[in-house]
């Protein structure tokens, strides 16, 4: 099979090309030699099936940092038939050397020119056909977000793929190439656009810039609860119905440990976690619109003097705001820093994100245990220590991990996001965590409901199952917390992820939806439902976060930091906190 | 343009990027950064011969907002020094 690449500058709008030309279908696989996953799909171009892989972006081909590596090696060790290289049409001037860069390798290219609708709105026009004639290479000019002129892009690739050649590497020079581009497009000398330029104006105020980005974040985490919560509880309602009209007529007849297995433990278990995903889908969504925007550029510049006095810088905190979905995406995204010490720093910190696995564990918490008036504060609160536990492990360790990188990024100019991104995008999300649900969750909860229910004879859940005396053995450890047996089990398991947590509640309890959160009130009060929060929110977040670390730094001595230090964290927070709670209460 | 007035015949040949205000635009002319970054920053558009623009400046010290041709960017001031202008 035959394979094409897609290489071109960050922010030239490629992974929009890659699902715009693949649908959903990609699958993030391993390369032989690489250290990092590349997403890649199978394709149908005219009639033959080729593999499309999905290049990092970067700025030039004979750099040093870790993506140009990826790249380099790719293309060296793995023959190539087709490099799609994507240039943003509306900032041609400064790609120039990169194509240049690009033809000189010894692979058929085909340029294209994306974001032509960006290009079109400030006047600038490109002669593709004369580009094509004088740089000897096919060019595509198109918009892959809105799919303006996608029709050509196929037939192209096909036309180099299917014409045999026995050099591909261009003779042009770097001057050839600026005179080719100089002559097919032209740019009128005050090009800028319009509506950026005034919102830029409101939302980079050097005063009310900072205020207007945190209502804007308020508004996201409200607008999501706003939807999310009754979305949640009628997915709620509507699982629990299924087990009793459904599944228990259905297993009547089955034998008691076989129902207790698949009712108590399975379904249970996963129909807790799974009613809430339409709050972690909208989550993401949200997220996503305000990515999609360029509005996170935008955080970075706005936060970057605050940052840097605690040794991060700009990038770090949209990194730390991308951990709000989900840490290990943020954990990733790290790449782009060059620093080693504010890469280190950056990844120690991330797992301090409220992410939205633990944000279920606190709704649900939440709603058993405050006021629907209280609830949105509470919940606040612990986004609020989230952000204060990362920038107290960031002053502490910051001499240690020393940013010596130049803090240089592009502002790219407000977009719209489509409907079918952000369709994309949620579908993408449940998929993610169906992924997941049929790797950690199924086992967990089926876990769980073995330790709550052996050995035999025991009554479910009590001191005497295995759960009970793992639960014992943690005792003088976690009571200083408020924090009792049956929580333990939850936060042990909760070590491999967070979406279990609730899932093994449900399953040591032996109950699911409303039933489960009255026994919860009943069981325990505030103060030890906070603290076991604040546990929740600082301590490891899942075996993923864990194994992402170690992928990306190698580092035995880093992975171990990183669980160690916010266990000792967790474990002094929670104490302080219950502690001091408890004594003012009895006083 | 910036006044000549505000510049002395020293800090003529030392000016840069850094000391460039709000609404001021000034052509580059070297870049006093190591190999590596060179390339970055060229690939940005922060090259000799290229016109850049101040937009805005972030407070407490932030970084600076800046136009080269239809790219903007942001750009620490430490890194902003090493940029230097035209007289």
């Amino acid at each position: 099979m035959k394979r094409v690449a897609l290489l071109g500058m960050p922010n030239t709008g490629k992974s929009t090309l890659f699902n715009r030309l693949t649908g959903a279908h990609a699958k993030v696989g391993n390369w032989p030699g690489l250290t990092v996953e590349l997403l890649s799909a199978k394709l149908l171009v005219g009639d033959q099936m080729v593999q499309l892989v999905d290049l990092p972006g970067i700025y030039d081909m004979h750099g040093f940092s870790d993506d140009e590596k990826v790249v380099t090696t790719f293309l060296t060790t793995q023959t190539t038939d087709l490099l799609v290289v994507l240039l943003n049409t509306s900032q041609l001037d400064r790609q120039l050397n990169f194509v240049h860069e690009v033809m000189q390798q010894d692979i058929p290219v085909l340029l294209v020119m994306n974001m032509v609708d960006e290009a079109q709105k400030l006047g600038i026009h490109v002669d593709a056909k004369g580009l094509a004639e004088q740089l000897g290479v096919p060019v595509c000019l198109l918009s892959a977000k809105y799919g303006q002129g996608m029709e050509q892009l196929l037939p192209a690739m096909r036309q180099v793929l299917t014409t045999p050649s026995s050099s591909h590497a261009s003779t042009l020079d770097a001057s050839h190439v600026e005179k080719a581009f100089g002559q097919c497009i032209s740019v009128p000398s005050q090009a800028s656009h319009a509506l950026t330029d005034s919102l830029d104006r409101v939302l980079l105020h050097p005063w009310f810039g900072l205020p207007i980005f945190f209502a804007v974040m308020l508004l996201v985490f409200q607008g999501v609860f706003a939807i999310g919560k009754p979305l949640q509880d009628a997915t709620a309602w509507l699982l629990t119905e299924g087990r009793t009209v459904l599944l228990e007529p259905l297993m009547a007849t089955w034998p008691t440990v076989v129902q207790g297995l698949l009712l108590d433990g399975l379904y249970n278990g996963l129909s807790t976690v799974a009613s809430f995903v339409p709050l972690i889908v909208l989550f993401f969504v949200f997220m996503g619109i305000v990515e999609d925007t360029g509005y996170l550029s935008r955080a970075a510049y706005l936060m970057d003097a605050l940052m840097s006095r605690f040794g991060l810088d700009g990038r770090s905190f949209v990194m730390l705001l991308m951990g709000f979905g989900c840490n290990v995406p943020a954990l990733m995204g790290t790449r782009v820093i060059r620093s080693k010490g504010l890469r280190y720093l950056t990844m120690l910190v991330i797992p301090f994100s409220l992410c939205s696995a633990r944000m279920q564990v606190f709704v649900f918490f939440i709603a058993a245990l405050f006021t629907a008036t209280q609830a949105p504060w509470v919940l606040l609160s612990l986004y609020v220590m989230s952000l204060l536990m990362a920038m107290l492990t960031s002053v502490l360790f910051k001499n240690r991990y020393v940013n010596n990188d130049a803090f240089i990024l592009e502002m790219p100019p407000y977009r719209f996001p489509t409907l079918r991104q952000i369709v994309l995008r949620g579908w993408q999300e449940v998929r993610h965590f169906l992924h997941r649900a049929s790797r950690f969750i199924v086992i967990g909860v089926l876990l769980v409901w073995v330790l709550t229910n052996f050995p035999i004879g025991v009554s479910a859940g009590s001191i005497d199952s295995w759960a009970g005396q793992m639960g014992q053995f943690m005792a003088p450890v976690l009571s200083p917390l408020g924090i009792s047996a049956e929580l333990t089990i939850a936060l042990i398991f909760g070590f491999v992820a967070k979406e279990i947590v609730i899932g093994s509640l449900a399953v040591i309890y032996g109950q699911e939806g409303q039933m489960l959160v009255d026994t919860i009130t009943n069981h325990i009060n505030w103060m030890q439902a906070y603290s076991f929060m604040l546990f929740v929110l600082i301590y490891t977040p899942c075996v993923s976060t864990i194994a992402t670390i170690r992928n990306e730094t190698k580092s035995l001595w880093f992975t171990s930091l990183s669980v160690v230090w916010p266990l000792c964290v967790a474990w002094c927070v929670s104490f302080i906190f219950y502690e001091t709670a408890t004594y003012f209460v009895r006083a | 343009m910036p006044k000549s007035s505000q510049l002395n015949s020293n800090a003529a040949t030392l000016r840069t990027l850094e000391g460039l205000h709000v609404g001021e635009s000034a052509r580059i002319v070297a870049l006093n950064v190591e190999a590596d970054l060179s390339k970055r920053f060229s690939a940005l558009g922060l090259r000799p011969g290229n016109w850049v623009r101040v937009l805005r400046s972030a407070s407490l010290g932030g970084p600076m907002h800046l136009r080269i041709g239809t790219t903007e960017l942001i750009l620490r001031r430490h890194e902003a020094r090493s940029i230097a202008l035209a007289p």
